[in-house]
């Protein structure tokens, strides 16, 4: 390409976009990585810098291990994220496997229902489940209940999605394989299908706890006194009182749980690309868990 | 199949509780919503008072603010997003996943978090009114009911969600049809403006919808970077008459109706774009 066509034609310079794109990428992470650095603020400061110090996570009265209110939102996300994960993802598995195997009246049916969830409004989903648990399900409490049935509810669409991709790049001729040698439709599902889906099976795990951590309007429609809040819903609550670093602490602790549960999520996927000769990487596995 | 009974039990009947809540009436003595389970004695009343109070009440101010800044977010996110996703999908050549990674980050990184971190900066002593004084200018007040900071909140807030279906069209292009619009005579311009353009359009208008869908919902933006209700939205009156009163649930609940039925063009189209992917994976 010649000077002259670069400037007759703006798309054809990477290097004004290049610069575009940096600016954006340091626009969308700066502010993060400074709250970030702030929760390891030695002073009550979150704008001027006083030296390191663990004081917000650890000793101060206010910090995240001092302060009920913190800790109890950490360990309340924690425990509602493994739950819902620990429900979702086979819940999830199972209907994956069923909409893709077997063929029959609903199933046309069930798989549309199941994307509904995706693109409904989280706020909408909020308000159905606050008044189905407020006026029918009155038996189920609000607080850690409501949540999980709450996130259960979300999740299981994404793990279908993430699962059923890769069924469709298994293909059935393994499990006919295995049929013809002798095995049981269960069996075949058993000892050839399910460790052929392990990555997607991890990945599911993974991604499922990233998400019920991360929520926030679920949390809080559903929430019920102190003991459910969740990190989100404390962020919210705390942002707009001149929060000590303790709450960029916090903020800071869910980061590194989000990003550990995605990164095995990558990890898991990544290990599966390989042995079957792909070159995609990780970074690209956790791009298609998005959509 | 669980599954399939997990759905219709948490996710279709709530909807038809949501439904049974607009379509029924106080409880005089406690105040509380009370739901009308039989279709046959729906009384409509509450949306009467919701669409009395769309068309020239209150609640039009709010339907029309919504309706502006989702549009101003959406403009701008296509106008920052485009030249990020086009670049990262077409024009970068070392390091791809490096710069991949800098785009998904933000995904993974809690909204709320995302938030704070600008509720830290615009605070009164925060950094931003740190630089401006740099110039010259005086602190400013910029948590407090403006427009243009609840709207680039929004735009910050989903903005990733926006790139990257675009990055992944924009990836999927074939070089090989730009490179045979050049050799067939096309400037860079045209090819860029005749081929890249309209073969990414499918992926701009999956980004609008997954960002649209949230941010007609959204009220915690508005609530952390401005708190005022000159930039409430209609999220924030659902959160109001669902979260905070007890006695305006029918309200609350056939709001949220009016809302999705207002979205639910673009619920459609996403819901079709994903039944065509998944389609295309079967095959």
């Amino acid at each position: 390409m010649t000077i002259k066509s670069r400037l007759a034609n703006p798309w054809g310079k990477p290097r004004f976009l290049r610069i575009a794109t940096l600016i954006y990428i340091a626009w969308s992470l700066i502010p993060v990585l400074i709250a970030i650095q702030f929760s390891f603020n030695a002073g009550r400061s979150r704008s001027t810098w006083q030296g390191f110090s663990l004081r917000w996570y650890l000793y101060d009265a206010g910090s995240v291990l001092r302060d009920d209110s913190l800790l109890l939102a950490l360990i309340q996300s924690l425990r509602l994220a493994a739950l819902t994960m620990l429900v979702a993802a086979p819940i999830g598995i199972a209907l994956a496997i069923g909409l893709a195997r077997w063929r029959g009246r609903g199933v046309k049916a069930a798989s549309f229902l199941m994307l509904i969830p995706l693109v409904t409004p989280e706020i909408v989903m909020g308000v159905a489940l606050f008044l189905v648990f407020a006026n029918l399900y009155d038996f189920v409490t609000f607080g850690t209940w409501a949540q999980f049935l709450g996130h259960v509810t979300f999740s299981i669409s994404f793990v279908v999605i993430i699962v059923r991709g890769r069924l469709f790049a298994i293909g059935r001729d393994y499990e006919e394989a295995a049929m013809d040698l002798g095995a049981s439709p269960f069996e075949a599902m058993r000892r050839v299908l399910l460790p052929m889906l392990a990555p997607a099976i991890v990945a599911s795990f993974a991604i499922v706890f990233a998400l019920s951590i991360d929520d926030f309007v679920i949390s809080q429609f559903l929430a019920g006194g102190a003991s459910s809040i969740t990190i989100p819903v404390r962020l919210y609550s705390g942002a707009r009182l001149a929060p000590p670093p303790s709450l960029n602490a916090l903020a800071t602790l869910l980061l590194v749980t989000t990003m550990l549960a995605v990164g095995s999520a990558g990890w898991a996927t990544r290990r599966y690309n390989r042995r079957d000769g792909g070159s995609e990487s990780a970074v690209r596995a956790v791009a298609n868990f998005e959509i | 199949m669980p599954g399939v009974v997990w759905l219709i039990v948490l996710f279709v009947v709530p909807f038809y509780a949501v439904i049974s809540v607009a379509m029924g009436d106080i409880d005089p003595i406690f105040l509380k919503p009370q739901p009308e389970w039989n279709p046959l004695a729906w009384d409509p009343s509450a949306f009467g008072a919701v669409f009395g109070d769309l068309f020239g009440g209150q609640l039009g101010k709010i339907a029309l603010r919504t309706i502006g800044y989702v549009a101003a977010a959406s403009l701008l996110c296509v106008a920052i997003g485009y030249p990020v996703a086009y670049f990262v999908a077409r024009r970068v050549e070392k390091h791809k996943a490096l710069w991949l990674l800098a785009l998904l980050a933000p995904f993974w990184i809690n909204y709320l978090m995302r938030m704070l971190a600008w509720v830290n900066l615009l605070s009164p002593d925060g950094w931003v009114n740190k630089a401006i004084a740099l110039f010259g200018f005086p602190e400013q007040n910029w948590l407090s009911g403006r427009a243009i900071v609840v709207i680039l909140g929004l735009v910050y807030g989903y903005i990733p969600y926006f790139i990257l279906p675009l990055y992944a069209a924009l990836d999927r292009i074939d070089t090989q049809v730009i490179e045979a619009a050049k050799d067939l005579g096309a400037s860079p311009r045209q090819a860029f403006l005749r081929v890249t353009a309209p073969m990414s359009k499918q992926g701009v208008l999956a980004g609008l919808v997954i960002i649209m869908l949230p941010m007609f919902g959204d009220y915690y933006t508005p609530n952390l970077l401005s708190g005022s209700p000159r930039t409430r939205m209609i999220g924030n009156q659902i959160d109001q008459f669902i979260n905070q009163t007890t006695s305006q649930g029918g309200q609350g609940a056939a709001l949220t109706l009016v809302l999705m039925a207002f979205v639910a063009i673009l619920m459609v189209y996403y819901l079709v774009n994903i039944s065509r992917v998944t389609q295309q994976a079967r095959e």
